[in-house]
Parts: structure tokens; sequence; C-alpha cells
């Protein structure tokens, strides 16, 4: 289908032509003629072999005679990470969690060719029932997926999925029936705010691109997604790139704008491979490009890649690294929508609120805007992690709390572990402990309490985790990542680093910590760019929430939470030990000795370390047999 | 093995027609100079720079400032180990250790043989799966410091 669409009607015409593609997945139907099987493409899954999944489905249907009966297909994330590798089968909408590639053949002699749900493979809820559908499993329960309305719902590779599911009408109905004021009105009205961290309105930003008298204008995707340990935007291109795509353009349209980057970390291959499939297949059907949809307006996509530097999320510094030059930042003002790429006005916007444009405009600012709450509308994509159950993507309206997320949507704490902290915003955002669990998610809720949405990360952190030890590891990243232009993120945060550094050896005073506040006021007023200015967050929201934590360090020379290192004792409890020798044998520096003492067992006897060998890896208690165990630190 | 000139003349042909010379195109080349020779040697960064009629000193520049891009060449092998948050919360650290304890190198060197070089990445997007380690583009997710000796002995 490489014919070019040149109107409006005709891509409503395609639409009723291809929907069906998308209908007789979710229009739920038992024992059906036909089943489409979606396995989950993203990285996640793909690494537990969703790839071979797919092959060997094909294999077995071909095997029972069936190939006319189902389809399999590779599609976009589900977010139900924790259980990968994802299997949902339509109509009947059954999902399955954890499958591996010895279960396809039952898949297909049971399911498809008997109609049979296969039981074990089916998800058990916190209340131990086994669940058929997706809609029903508790971590989907409260969830509304609007920027991730495609992911795992069609085949990203298909430029037909994507238009089935009413890709590109938006653009569309923008060319046709709106103006450029009006379609910046419509994104103003929805209150859509950044979601890459900042959480600018929007629909001001488009205005002020818009506003800026010049020829020659640039729209770009910030794909760049900097937080270490989150992967929300790569879900959204994995799964959807079509609609990434589609809002540049409109963004194009309503700014007057004819170019647009993307600029996306090369640490993401298979989002750049969808994304360079879904250009090159809405260039051919006229949806991109020049003259799109025969309205004369044009819009052309390129893709740069960035280089592994986090300070490059940073508009300003993306900028620079689109230019082709090293990624410092610069000062603003000048705004990129004054003075951005190569000097003219551009507007810059996150992957996740480009992916919720489309939405807005079919559906219209108040529907948009009626779900969250009033200063944050929509939803927020995150990307739930650390110590917790049913880890993921998770798409919430704004306004939850960090309990329905952390305990109904992530199934709470594993190994009956005590929740501590949750840490949203990654290296420039903070800690929040079990107090402010009833905290509403919006941007000025969480900013009130100390840390701060951020770009989608979020980390639940369990009583195993030191917060000394987080604090510094945010600050080591930052520290790494700072690309050095000025002297208060350059030197500030690698002196508050060593600080640290001395708290988790037990070598930290008192004084220390009034040098970290310190410190950290001079750091967040007199930094370059946000990079630096966030750094101390992570040091000063731990110091606010956990300061006992910080004084254990210092005054007792003990770590609470038995994790920092130089910190630690690992005694062997001679009444315990079974003297069986595991721990001596395993042991990398020999520091393991058996004594003239019995143990737990009269007839062998119980062992020892040597604290002046001993590294503290903790090889010993992972291999001590007794239990308890008989190894203490 | 391709010879060198085979090489620089891949390279060149990719400055030529795919980015006109334009030094705006800088690191698209420098990304596809390390996939031809694996690394970024000073020979490669002014080869570029004159292809391009810039300083060496500014090609450098960008070079040293991106962590994607080396200046020594990598082992047959690269393990390289999610420093992620979610990795990291899961005890990726001691996994970095082992890993390090084994080869008998440290996190950014190469073994003597060139089989192996270690590094470390943040978030590979599979935190589900935390700790997670990759060899070159394998992924191993779950993992215990004591897998780790058996998930090497593969290579
Ligand atoms: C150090 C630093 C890193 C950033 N990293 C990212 C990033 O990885 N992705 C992103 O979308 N925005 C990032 N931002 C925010 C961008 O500067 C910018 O605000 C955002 O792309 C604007 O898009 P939005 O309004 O749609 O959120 C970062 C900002 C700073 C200061
Ligand atoms: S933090 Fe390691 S995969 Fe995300």
């Amino acid at each position: 289908m490489c014919t070019k669409i040149t109107s409006k009607e005709q891509l409503l015409t395609m639409y009723d032509n291809v929907k069906e593609l998308i209908e007789k997945r979710t229009t739920l139907q038992e024992k059906p003629e036909k089943y489409h099987i979606s396995v989950c493409g993203g990285t996640g899954c793909m690494s537990s072999k969703s790839e071979e999944i797919v092959k060997s489905l094909k294999h077995w249907a071909k095997e029972y005679g069936v190939e006319d009966k189902v389809e399999v297909a590779i599609t976009g994330c589900f977010g139900f990470c924790e259980r990968g590798p994802i299997v949902k089968i339509f109509p009947d909408h059954t999902f399955y969690t954890k499958v591996t590639v010895e279960e396809t053949e039952r898949i297909i002699r049971r399911h498809v060719c008997s109609h049979d749900v296969i039981n074990h493979l089916l998800y058990k809820n916190n209340n131990g029932e086994r669940v058929f559908t997706q809609e029903n499993i508790d971590f989907y329960k409260k969830q509304n997926r609007i920027a991730l309305r495609n992911c795992g719902l069609i085949n990203p590779e298909e430029i037909a999925e994507s238009i089935a599911a009413k890709g590109y009408q938006a653009l569309a109905t923008a060319l046709f029936d709106m103006t450029p004021d009006q379609v910046i009105e419509v994104v103003t009205a929805s209150g859509l705010r950044g979601r890459g961290g900042a959480g600018f309105p929007t629909g001001l930003k488009w205005k002020f691109a818009k506003n800026a008298k010049s020829k020659k204008k640039y729209v770009i995707c910030n794909a760049d997604e900097g937080d270490p340990g989150a992967f929300m935007d790569r879900s959204i291109l994995e799964g959807d790139p079509h609609s990434v795509l589609e809002s540049m353009a409109i963004c194009g349209y309503a700014i007057g704008a004819d170019e647009g980057y993307i600029y996306i970390r090369a640490e993401y291959p298979l989002a750049i491979k969808r994304l360079r499939i879904a250009i090159k297949q809405a260039t051919e059907m006229g949806l991109l490009g020049d003259n799109i949809m025969g309205t004369g307006f044009s819009f052309n996509i390129k893709i740069k890649y960035g280089a592994g530097a986090f300070v490059c999320g940073e508009e300003t510094a993306l900028i620079h690294s689109i230019e082709g030059k090293r990624g410092e930042p610069t000062l603003k003002p000048p705004f990129p929508a004054e003075k951005g790429l190569y000097g003219k006005p551009t507007n810059v916007n996150n992957v996740e609120t480009w992916a919720n444009i489309p939405y807005i405009l079919l559906n219209g600012a108040s529907n948009f805007a009626s779900i969250g709450t009033e200063k944050s509308t929509g939803t927020k994509v995150f990307a739930l992690a650390g110590k917790i159950n049913n880890g993921g993507l998770v798409e919430v309206p704004m306004g939850i709390t960090l309990r329905e997320i952390i305990y109904d949507i992530g199934g709470g704490i594993p190994n009956g572990k005590k929740f501590k902290a949750v840490q949203t915003g990654g290296p420039s955002g903070g800690c929040l402990s079990e107090k402010d669990l009833d905290t509403p998610v919006d941007y000025d809720s969480l900013v009130a309490k100390g840390s701060m949405m951020g770009s989608g990360g979020m980390i639940v952190l369990d009583e195993d985790d030191c917060m000394v030890n987080i604090a510094k590891f945010y600050l080591e990243f930052t520290v790494e990542e700072s690309c050095g232009k000025c002297t208060p993120c350059r030197i500030g945060n690698m002196r508050m680093l060593e600080i640290l550094n001395r708290i988790t050896e037990g070598k930290g005073e008192m004084h220390d910590l009034f040098e970290l506040e310190n410190l950290a006021t001079t750091i967040q007023s007199s930094a370059l760019c946000a990079l630096g200015q966030s750094a101390p967050n992570p040091v000063l929201s731990t110091l606010k929430e956990f300061r006992d934590e910080y004084v254990a360090h210092i005054v007792d020379k003990k770590c609470p939470a038995g994790s920092c290192r130089s910190l630690l004792n690992y005694e062997i409890v001679t009444d315990l030990c079974l003297g069986c020798g595991l721990c001596a044998r395993n042991c990398p520096t020999n520091a393991i000795y058996r004594t003239d003492k019995t143990g737990a067992n009269a007839r062998l006897n119980a062992y020892a370390i040597n604290p002046d060998k001993c590294v503290k890896c903790g090889a010993c208690v992972s291999k001590c047999p007794a239990k308890p165990k008989a190894i203490k630190k | 093995m391709r010879t060198n000139e085979e090489m620089f003349n891949e390279l060149d042909r990719f400055i030529e027609q795919e980015c006109n010379c334009d030094e705006q195109e800088l690191i698209a080349i420098l990304h596809r100079a390390q996939e031809i020779f694996g690394y970024l040697p000073m020979v490669v960064q002014a080869h570029v720079a004159r292809k391009l009629g810039i300083n060496v000193s500014k090609v450098y520049g960008v070079v040293s400032f991106y962590s994607f891009f080396s200046m020594e060449p990598k082992g047959e092998y690269v393990i390289s180990i999610c420093m992620g948050t979610a990795c990291f919360v899961r005890g990726s650290d001691k996994i970095l250790e082992r890993v390090e304890q084994i080869l008998g190198i440290k996190n950014g060197q190469t073994t003597a043989d060139g089989k192996f070089t270690i590094t470390t990445l943040r978030c590979v997007g599979a935190c589900g799966l935390a700790p997670v380690l990759q060899i070159n583009d394998k992924t191993y997710g779950n993992i215990t410091p004591e897998d780790v000796e058996s998930i090497i002995a593969q290579y």
C-alpha cells in the first residue's frame, strides 16, 4: 500500500479499511475462529527471548496445521516487565506471563487448537487468584494508559496498525480543520505540562516559538532519557513511534517549522530501528515529508544520536550536541524558543509529552483536563523499579498517591521487608519516606515535600538500603556527568562527594553535615544549568528525611542498613556454626579458619573470620547453610 | 580482517557521501568511525579533522566529552554491568566486583589477551530483570554474584 494519502477523506477511508485490525483485538470474544498473539518486544522482554518465542509459536502453528487460525506479532512494551516475557492473546484477552520458549507448543496446541486456557501461565493476583485478562490484574487496575495507549496493542513496525489505531488523524484534523493558533489553544487548554522533568506548560512553550519571528524554525524531540534507571521514553518509541512523529508534525504546523530532529541515545538500538522504519513508512504514505496529505505543508524529521552524556538531556546542551559540538549547556535566556538550533527559534519537548498530543487533539482539551488534578492534568508514566514486587512501566492519573502506586499497583515490597523510601526525579530528585506515602503525585505536591516529579524514574527502597549510600550513588553520577564548565558544579559537587565518602567509611564528623548543607545551598544558587543546581537534591532530601542515619554513621560508626562495607564487621557466631567449611572454601582471601571450639555440630569444629584479611564481600554469608545464618554483620 | 586502507576508505565514503564533509555531522561521523575501527585512536581523529577541515583539538574535544567514544581498543567481548539505579539497589556493585575478581582487571580495563573488557552502563531498560549484565549484545538478567563465573565461562 504505497499510494500516497492526499486528503483527510483518504486517511479516514484507509482507517475504515484497516480498523478491523485493531477492533478484532479490542472486542472481547471467546472461542474465536482466529487468534492474534501479541508477544512483547520491549527491551526487557526481548532480553528474555521474546524473539525466539515468536519464532517458536509460528513453528508450532505450522506443525499443528493452524497457520491460518493464528497470527503472531511483536508488539510494544506491556509494562509488566517483572513478569516478562508477556504474551497476550486476542480476542479473548488472555494474558500470559513469564512465558518460555518451551511453553509455546502448549499455547498453540491447547489455547489455539482447543480453546483451552493454560492455567499456570496466568498471573496470580495479590489475593492468590489466577486472572485471565489484563484488565483484572491488580497491576493494571489503577492505570490509565494515554501516552502508552498503543504500546502492547499495535505492531510498531507496521504503519497500517498505527492508522488502524487512529494514527495521523490528529495531524489531519490540525492541517485541514484548524489554524495554528487553534492548535496551540487546544494544547494550552488541556493543561499539558512537559513530561521531561521541568513541567513547563506545553501550550505556552509552543506559543513562544510561534511568536518568534523567523522564516526557519525547528522542532526537537528530546529522547535522551538520561535518568539512570528509567525507560519510559524508550518504551514509547519502541512501542508507538508514529505518535511521536505525528505530534512533531502537528507542532511544526502550529509554530511554523518544517524540520524536526529526534535526539536519541545511541544506546537505544531497538528504538532507533523502529523510528527509522516509522519515518520511512510515514514518508512513503505522504503523512510526513514534503506536501503532507496534499496540503502543501512539509515536515521532515531526522534522527541524531547522543553519545552518552547525561547533560545532553538539558535542552541547550542537546542543541549544541545536534550541531556536532561538545554538549555543554549555555545560560538561558535566550531560550531555545528565541534562539535555538543553528540560532533559530526551536521548540523542544520530551517523548512522553509528544505522545499525549494526538490524544488531546482527537478527544478534546477538556477530556484530557478532566484526568488528573487541576494543576497537573492527564497522566504520568513511571518506571517503577527497585525493591518492588511488580516493577515495570506504569501510567497513572496525576493525583494518585505514592501508596497506591507502590502497594496497589506495585504489589508492595518483596521478601517481607519493610518499606523505607521512594526516590523520584532521578539524580535531580529526592527521597520521600513512609510518612509522605499519601502525597498525591503531581508536580507541585512532590516539590512541596522536597522531591520532584522528574521524568518518571521511581525507585523503591527497603530497610536494607542505606540512605547515605543512595545519596552518594546519585552524587557520583552527577560528578561523573558534570560537563565541567562551571565551578560550583565541577568542584562543589566533588567536595560533597568526598564528604559522603568519608561518612560512609566511618571517618565523618558532625560538622560535615553542616558543611554538606552549606555547600548544597551554594551550588543550588550558583551552578550554570539545572544539572548542577539540582545535583545536591538527593543529599538534601535524605539529610532531611533520614538525618539519624547520617548521625549513626558519624557518631556510632554504624550503618543501620548494614550496607556500608567499611562499617561492617563480619563475625561467625560459634554456637550457630555447623562447621561445614563452605564459607572458608568460598572466601576469596582465605580469611576464614577452623577454630578449636565446637559449634552447633558436636563433631566438627566451628570456624572464625580473621578481620585483618576479611574484605567484607559477603560471599560467606550467601553460602552459609545454617538457619539462622551463623555469620553476622 | 580488513586492511587499514579499506577501513579508511569506508569512512571517507561516509564522510563525503552521507555527510557532505559537514562538520555539524561530526558526532555521526565519529559513531561510524568507532563502528569501523572499534575505537577512535589519534590517527583516526586526525584523519576526520583533515577531512572536515577543522582542528584536531576540536575533534578531540568532542571525543573526550562523550563517554560513548573510546580512545582505547576494546576486547573481543565487552562485559557491561548495568549501574542504573534499579540495578544498583539490587546489588549490581557486587556483580561488578565479582567480574573484576574473576578476570583480574578493573572496570574500564581489558584483559591482557584482548578477550574481555569490563565497562559499566546506565540502565539498559530491563530494570524488571535487575541486576543486569550484558556481554556484547546478549543480556543476562536476575543474576547473583555466584552466577557470574558460569556466565563468563561460556565465552
Ligand atoms: C541535566 C538535565 C538533564 C535532562 N535530561 C532530560 C532527558 O533526558 N529527557 C528529557 O526529555 N528532558 C530532560 N531534561 C529537561 C530538558 O531540559 C527540557 O526541559 C525538556 O526536554 C523539555 O521538554 P518538556 O517540556 O516536554 O518536558 C533535562 C534537564 C536537565 C537540566
Ligand atoms: S537500571 Fe539496570 S536495567 Fe534499568
